[in-house]
């Protein structure tokens, strides 16, 4: 297929989408790994959570307090579903996570995964697999921009747009302000840390509240483009962990830039050679880890 | 050396023993039980369409005929194959060697039901396939114990391929599903579009459960064709209806054609989206008095109307234990023989035959989504357009490479 500029900007377009989603999933393994040095396999259980309290909310909550007419609308989804993902995160992190935190990775990535494979089983015995329709979608983004080169759909300008401003202000805060330097330095020695009166517990609780919260925001954004279906998190998780690998465990800024890149990677894959297009990230994975073993933006130990 | 000894008495035996005792009381049911095995996707893109479903379906059945057989228990067992066609062999043969299954019927996803009818051929064992599609199962992959009963890739593309080339529908661009189910569809349907005087544009081949479409729409709107072909099924036609839509395609002059579309679909994408949309179907609950009684029976238990895969699994079923009940044991060449010779009619099955082939030949329909105002309940969605007699729907013998046909 001969490719035109056209061809390539309106690829660059939906390659960015698809890579936001990798990014903003990343990004909150990497600030969870970061600071818990947990790989967090239930990330995308808890994605597929946020798109469900969306959908749910939009359908259900009215009929369930009494009131037909109430929907949880768009834009209230995209605030109440990281408050109710994150607080159960920090749940998590209180009564399960914190009982590892001595012991190998292993023990938290068995953990994490097996609470994922508990949550999308729950959600599989009660919802439609092939996906339900989020019809919450507010009208102010249906339709089409014509950018010229493409038309392109209002919904996805905004999802491009929230999730660069959402990625670029969690890694401005942790690298660039106070309460980030707490963090990272939390990371590095939370004695340390502790002997300043800073309360380094509850700090770990909230960040995995937090990077929880990102997944749960993803959810959403992603909930009227995809169905919404029980098994969007499983599926998207193991893209995300190879973008996490690729990048560098615990780089900020290597997670956003390495899920923006590979989203479009896969999507110029779909033109040149569609059926690779599942590949060609672990193609990539495994490129790097043999050439740079700590991922493009990770510092060798 | 002492199994030589025994084989050697066993030859003698049977040498001397005169012609009248030769054969030995036959047992009439092997291991005392008739057991049937849902093997299918019970979790993953296609388990709406089929999964339990399917196997509430075999249930259902098995309760109708009496829950026995030649006064011999009828067991039911399910499992998930993943849609990987390692883990669906795998299972399939531990349940021939043992847990003494006699037949394994579902079977969606065509490349796990070609390797579990192999197997099935190799071990002597009734495959009946409910669910998958592809028309290799009746043609090269045939074997003396298989059957593929509800439909396949070369009804689906006649039918819907006509339909949509005579309505003007000339140019086509399909986007395929990468493995052996979409390629039969998109071959089979692009063979009726140019036999008909159709021509095909260009093609893209997509990973089994993909999420976003985008990109292969793009393609396909950029090629000009005027139809877009979705050769492909259950979760992976919903999301490329819905991006579809997002992107304005299928709007303006090219239009969208789903060549394997189930009610659970439907129900998924909404009236609103899929309006208007005609396709292939071996049955729908809505179509007559029996359909009808079956599918409410079945709603109460499974809390959807079933889809053909799921109508079929009962049909199957059914036709399964009649033909033990007539054959007078559940030996498969005996039962096989039967399931051949008989007439398959019942409210699933309208003029059904099953054919040397394996191939179940039965009246299919050309479906039409209704209006959001035409329908008047939450499972009113779809009209027939036509019904096509089975004779003309699926592969002529003469068409058929399957090594049973004599030339």
């Amino acid at each position: 297929m001969g490719m035109s500029v056209q061809t390539v900007l309106s690829q660059v377009m939906l390659g960015l989408n698809n890579g936001v989603f990798y990014a903003i999933l990343s990004l909150g393994l990497a600030v969870i790994f970061g600071l818990l040095n947990i790989v967090n396999f239930v990330h995308g259980a808890l994605y597929m959570l946020g798109a469900y309290v969306a959908l749910l909310g939009f359908t259900m909550l009215g009929p369930l307090l009494g009131k037909p007419d109430f929907h949880l609308n768009y834009w209230a989804a995209l605030i109440v579903a990281p408050l109710v993902v994150g607080a159960l995160g920090v749940l998590i992190e209180k009564t399960m996570l914190r009982r590892l935190r001595k012991f190998d990775h292993l023990y938290g990535l068995l953990l994490t995964f097996g609470l994922a494979l508990i949550i999308q089983g729950v959600f599989t015995n009660y919802f439609n697999v092939s996906g339900d329709a989020y019809d919450g979608k507010p009208e102010s983004l249906s339709g089409v921009v014509d950018l010229g080169f493409m038309l392109f759909p209002k919904y996805r300008v905004w999802v491009i747009g929230s999730s660069l401003a959402v990625c670029f202000g969690t890694w401005f805060v942790i690298e660039r302000t106070k309460l980030g330097s707490y963090l990272r330095a939390g990371t590095e020695n939370p004695e340390l840390v502790k002997a300043f009166g800073i309360n380094v517990p509850l700090m770990i609780t909230l960040t995995y509240g937090f990077g929880v919260g990102l997944a749960a925001f993803a959810g959403v954004l992603a909930a009227p483009i995809y169905s919404v279906s029980p098994v969007m998190g499983s599926e998207m998780i193991i893209t995300v962990f190879a973008v996490v690998v690729i990048g560098g465990m615990g780089s900020i800024m290597g997670s956003i830039l390495t899920g923006l890149l590979l989203g479009m990677v896969e999507g110029f894959t779909k033109v040149v050679y569609a059926p690779a297009s599942s590949t060609v990230i672990f193609l990539i994975m495994v490129l790097v880890l043999l050439v740079k073993p700590a991922g493009l933006f990770g510092k060798e130990t | 050396m002492k199994s030589l000894i025994t084989l050697a008495a066993l030859a003698v035996s049977l040498v001397a023993v005169p012609p009248l005792m030769a054969a030995p009381p036959k047992e009439v049911v092997s291991d005392g039980v008739v057991k049937i095995g849902v093997l299918t996707d019970m979790s993953g893109v296609y388990s709406t369409l089929g999964g339990k479903g399917t196997q509430v379906g075999v249930e259902m059945a098995v309760k109708d005929f009496g829950g026995k057989v030649l006064g011999k228990p009828i067991v039911v067992i399910g499992a998930d194959h993943q849609n990987k066609a390692d883990i669906a062999s795998a299972k399939a043969r531990e349940w021939f060697d043992n847990e003494k299954v006699d037949m394994i019927t579902g079977l969606l996803n065509s490349g796990c039901a070609l390797a579990v009818q192999k197997l099935g051929g190799d071990k002597h064992r009734i495959t009946m396939n409910t669910g998958a599609a592809s028309t290799d199962l009746t043609n090269g992959a045939w074997t003396p114990y298989s059957i593929h009963y509800v439909y396949d890739t070369y009804a689906l593309g006649k039918v819907t391929g006509q339909a949509v080339v005579q309505t003007g529908g000339k140019s086509w661009f399909f986007i395929t599903a990468d493995y052996a189910f979409g390629q039969s569809l998109e071959g089979n349907t692009s063979l009726f579009v140019k036999k008909l005087g159709g021509k095909v544009v260009g093609s893209v081949r997509h990973p089994l459960s993909s999420a976003d479409f985008s990109s292969y729409l793009l393609q396909a709107q950029a090629s000009g064709a005027q139809i877009i072909g979705l050769a492909n099924a259950g979760g992976d036609t919903i999301n490329a209806i819905k991006q579809a839509r997002e992107f304005g395609i299928g709007q303006k002059g090219q239009k969208l054609v789903g060549l394997l579309i189930f009610d659970t679909d439907i129900k998924s994408l909404g009236l609103n989206v899929a309006q208007g949309m005609q396709f292939t179907s071996g049955f729908y609950w809505d179509r007559d008095n029996a359909t009808r009684a079956f599918s409410k029976r079945f709603f109460d238990i499974h809390k959807a109307m079933p889809t053909m895969d799921q109508a079929g699994a009962y049909s199957a079923t059914m036709n399964y234990l009649k033909a033990i009940k007539a054959a007078g044991t559940d030996e498969p060449d005996a039962v096989m023989a039967k399931l051949k010779s008989m007439d398959i009619s019942d409210f699933f099955a309208v003029n059904g035959k099953i054919r040397i082939d394996g191939r179940m030949v039965h009246d299919m329909y050309l479906m039409e989504v209704k209006k959001p105002s035409d329908s008047k309940g939450e499972w009113d969605l779809l009209k027939i357009v036509k019904t096509v007699p089975g004779d003309e729907a699926f592969m002529p013998l003469s068409e058929s490479t399957c090594p049973a046909v004599k030339k």
